[in-house]
């Protein structure tokens, strides 16, 4: 017995999918579905843009209305992808402005986006609404000057951590008068001054306003005019927070910060002078994010901020803060879900802060709520992750950073395999997990064993063989991105566990033992994988094949060949055309 | 355990020989895999020049001082040049260098006032740059005991004796130092 929707109810249950998954799964039902879904789908998230090509997404779905991509690989960030790899956004934006005239969003991660790429999203789409670009480059301020200029619908311009060409910083001048919009802007990334009268209207005629976050150079005397104009803000960015101390410009502070009775998220503090922070007191109780990792000050006056944060969520602070300031966290923020604590002098051995495990194990014994954790620090022992583990079995992010590679357990000099094996085997649900410090391949052994949710992992200068990588590509059945950097891991588990490879989004390793033969034998023998080799050595072709690659970087994907490749970049074991993927895209997947 | 077995001797038993080869049939291309000289190792990262690297591994597994690892720690760049420009700034103290003289002294010195955070520090940091005694700092009185007296020209030109106004207001106003006999200081002819 067949029966079948009528097409508008189905759409219609589709519109409550809203994540991707869910929707990728109901368009493998039947044919119908497939077409049905495909027709209705407004949200695109491409997690790799070399995955597949703009051609293939337009093809499929034809009425989209945003869109999420993302570029390079996670080490990017660390300088370990040479400049000039890729991440091009150009040629989506071509396409996308040909076919989707009313595209309204528009978010990209490690991208290079260019001033012509900003200046086409500024005039071909009539309703665009969110530009959100986190940590992309290859853009200036006349790029932004465009966007102010041109997109009359504009809602939120975010430059999350981008690396911006700075000519002027007029462009904010141009958001015309009529522009009303806003809803959320955050320039706090960007090094030169904005006209602050220019940013005072905007501000002003923007009732919508829900998030601002300036940049350094807005000065602190200042503040209080625009938080006065926008109290109904709930994300709010400071500059500079430093000032002469003088009653004056400290009360009108504190009164506008009484102010905003909204406001839920605080950021900024450059140059903090502890005299202002108390000006802040009136919103602690409110705030449930507060990044003070640029407030270069004390722990004592870390702490007089932070023991008024009953209601926080989300703290991101230096290693300032101290043990004794993470004591303070412990019984103060009970609903804390989130602790990112950042190094403030990550190139001395010797430790310039009172900042230990013990910090960490305190949070994680006062925080029941604790998820995330992204902890930089000098020093660690099994004994401390095993605590934590047991503390937390409900963390999904566990990332730590010892600062020293290979430091072993600081109290009985052995690897810290068993801490680190304590944390998959309590936490359940752990997601996502970045190590450091001296592991050998027991730890693999555990996190194949245990890591059963792990999605994204993060090794450097672990293990010591082949054994290591096999335990967790054979083992860890819901990895899709591994990131490995300066590891004794070589061929043997990579070709062993290829077809791993086709169930993951992608695979890096640098300065490990992969040969430049595998990298081709993997490349020829899985058309479904791009095999990059990324080696800036000069005569490549002569390396002998057992010879180790500098970086490899592997992932899967219909698209077959890139074409916009740097001379540094091979796809290894495909002919120029890449004829097997393309016969792909023409079936339509 | 049985699992655990099994996973290994599918590992153990991936035939390299057939599908999955390096390099040309007939040859013997394994790649060596650096084994236990980094396991249970109890030494620091700048002791590990692991001898069994192949001279390819070796420079770049050769462990550079932490300086010079890239892309270690994992920070990202914006965060690390912030705190650097914070180090330098109140490195160069900005303006808090000034000049001192001692009477009968050869030369000059040049002192960093931000190094100090009080009067007592500063008299200690003049004491051993000069080798001289400066003796205690009487609020009628002046300098008693020693033959040395500390005074300062501030921001008007005019000189003052070192402790009379509060430290902030001194290292505010202070252009330079100079380290007087007592005898002149109170102006008495006799020395």
């Amino acid at each position: 017995m067949t029966y079948s929707f009528p097409e508008e109810v189905l759409e219609h249950v589709f519109s409550f999918l809203t994540s991707q998954n869910d929707r990728n799964a109901a368009s493998l039902v039947c044919r119908t579905w497939y077409e049905m879904e495909r027709w209705c789908r407004k949200r695109i998230f491409v997690g790799n843009c070399y995955a597949v090509n703009p051609r293939v997404l337009i093809r499929r779905f034809p009425e989209v209305k945003a869109v999420e991509l993302k570029g390079k690989p996670h080490f990017a960030d660390f300088n370990l992808v040479p400049e000039g790899w890729g991440g091009f956004v150009y040629p989506w934006i071509v396409e996308f402005a040909r076919v989707y005239p009313w595209l309204e969003e528009i978010r990209l991660k490690r991208m290079v986006v260019t001033d012509e790429c900003l200046e086409i999203v500024s005039k071909a789409f009539r309703n665009f609404k969110v530009l959100i670009l986190s940590s992309c480059e290859g853009f200036s301020t006349d790029g932004l000057a465009a966007v102010a200029a041109n997109c009359r619908n504009l809602r939120v311009l975010d430059l999350r951590e981008c690396e911006v060409e700075e000519l002027s910083g007029h462009w904010l001048s141009h958001f015309p008068d009529s522009f009303t919009s806003l809803e959320s802007l955050n320039i706090a990334c960007l090094s030169l001054e904005v006209s602050f009268s220019a940013l005072e209207r905007l501000v002003s005629r923007s009732p919508n306003l829900k998030t601002l976050r300036l940049n350094r150079t807005v000065p602190l005397e200042k503040i209080s005019k625009l938080l006065q104009r926008a109290p109904q803000l709930a994300d709010f960015g400071t500059g500079a927070y430093s000032a002469e101390i003088r009653p004056d410009v400290y009360s009108s502070l504190q009164e506008a910060f009484s102010g905003c009775k909204k406001l839920k998220s605080l950021s900024g503090f450059w140059d903090v002078v502890p005299a202002y922070l108390p000006a802040v007191f009136s919103v602690c109780s409110q705030l449930t994010y507060l990044n003070l990792s640029y407030a270069t000050t004390q722990s004592p006056d870390l702490i007089k901020v932070i023991s008024q944060c009953h209601n926080l969520q989300r703290l991101v602070v230096l290693d300032y803060i101290e043990d004794m300031g993470l004591d303070t966290v412990a019984v103060t923020c009970k609903d804390l879900r989130e602790l990112v604590v950042f190094p403030s002098d990550p190139f001395v051995a010797d430790a310039n802060v009172l900042l230990t495990e013990e910090g960490l194990v305190s949070v994680s014994q006062g925080c029941s709520k604790l998820q995330s954790v992204l902890y930089f620090c000098r020093q660690m022992s099994n004994s401390a992750l095993i605590s934590i583990s047991k503390n937390r079995p409900n963390l999904t992010c566990f990332r730590l950073c010892i600062l020293e590679p290979r430091a072993p357990d600081y109290l009985t000099f052995e690897p810290l395999d068993v801490g680190f094996g304590s944390i998959v085997e309590n936490c359940k649900e752990l997601t996502r997990l970045s190590m450091s410090g001296l592991l050998t391949d027991r730890v693999f052994e555990y996190i194949g064993k245990h890591a059963k949710k792990l999605d994204m992992l993060s090794v450097a200068f672990a293990g010591d063989s082949d054994l290591g990588l096999h335990h967790v590509l054979s083992g860890c059945e819901s990895l899709r991105k591994l990131e490995i950097r300066d590891c004794p891991f070589g061929d043997k588990a990579l070709l062993a566990n290829a077809s791993k490879l086709l169930t993951m989004r992608s695979l890096w390793m640098s300065s490990c033992f992969v040969s430049f033969g595998a990298c081709k034998l993997l490349g020829q023998k899985m058309p479904g994988l791009n095999v990059e080799v990324i080696d800036e050595r000069e005569n490549l072709n002569l390396l002998p094949e057992n010879a180790p690659v500098e970086k490899v970087y592997i992932y899967r994907t219909v698209s077959g060949q890139r074409l916009d490749m740097p001379d540094f970049v091979r796809i290894m074991g495909k002919d120029k055309n890449g004829v097997y993927n393309l016969s792909l895209c023409d079936k339509g997947l | 355990m049985d699992h655990k077995k099994t996973t290994l001797d599918l590992f153990n038993n991936v035939d390299l020989a057939t599908e999955l080869t390096l390099g040309l049939p007939g040859t013997d291309n394994q790649p060596e895999i650096i084994k236990s000289s980094l396991s249970g190792n109890k030494r620091t990262s700048s002791e590990m020049g692991s001898s069994t690297c192949t001279d390819e591994n070796e420079s770049r597994f050769s462990p550079p001082t932490k300086e010079q690892v890239v892309g270690w720690p994992p920070v990202r760049s914006y965060r690390k040049n912030i705190l650097q420009v914070k180090k330098t700034e109140s490195e160069m103290g900005s303006g808090m260098y000034v000049k001192v003289s001692m009477d009968g002294a050869p030369y000059l010195r040049k002192l960093d006032l931000k190094m100090y955070q009080s009067y007592e520090e500063l008299m200690k940091g003049l004491q051993v740059m000069f080798k001289c005694i400066i003796g205690l700092y009487f609020e009628r009185e002046g300098y008693n005991g020693s033959q040395h007296v500390p005074t300062y020209e501030d921001k008007d030109g005019d000189w003052m004796l070192v402790g009379d106004v509060p430290w902030e207001m001194f290292i505010s106003s202070c252009k330079r130092l100079r380290i007087m006999k007592s005898c002149e200081a109170r102006g008495l002819g006799d020395c």
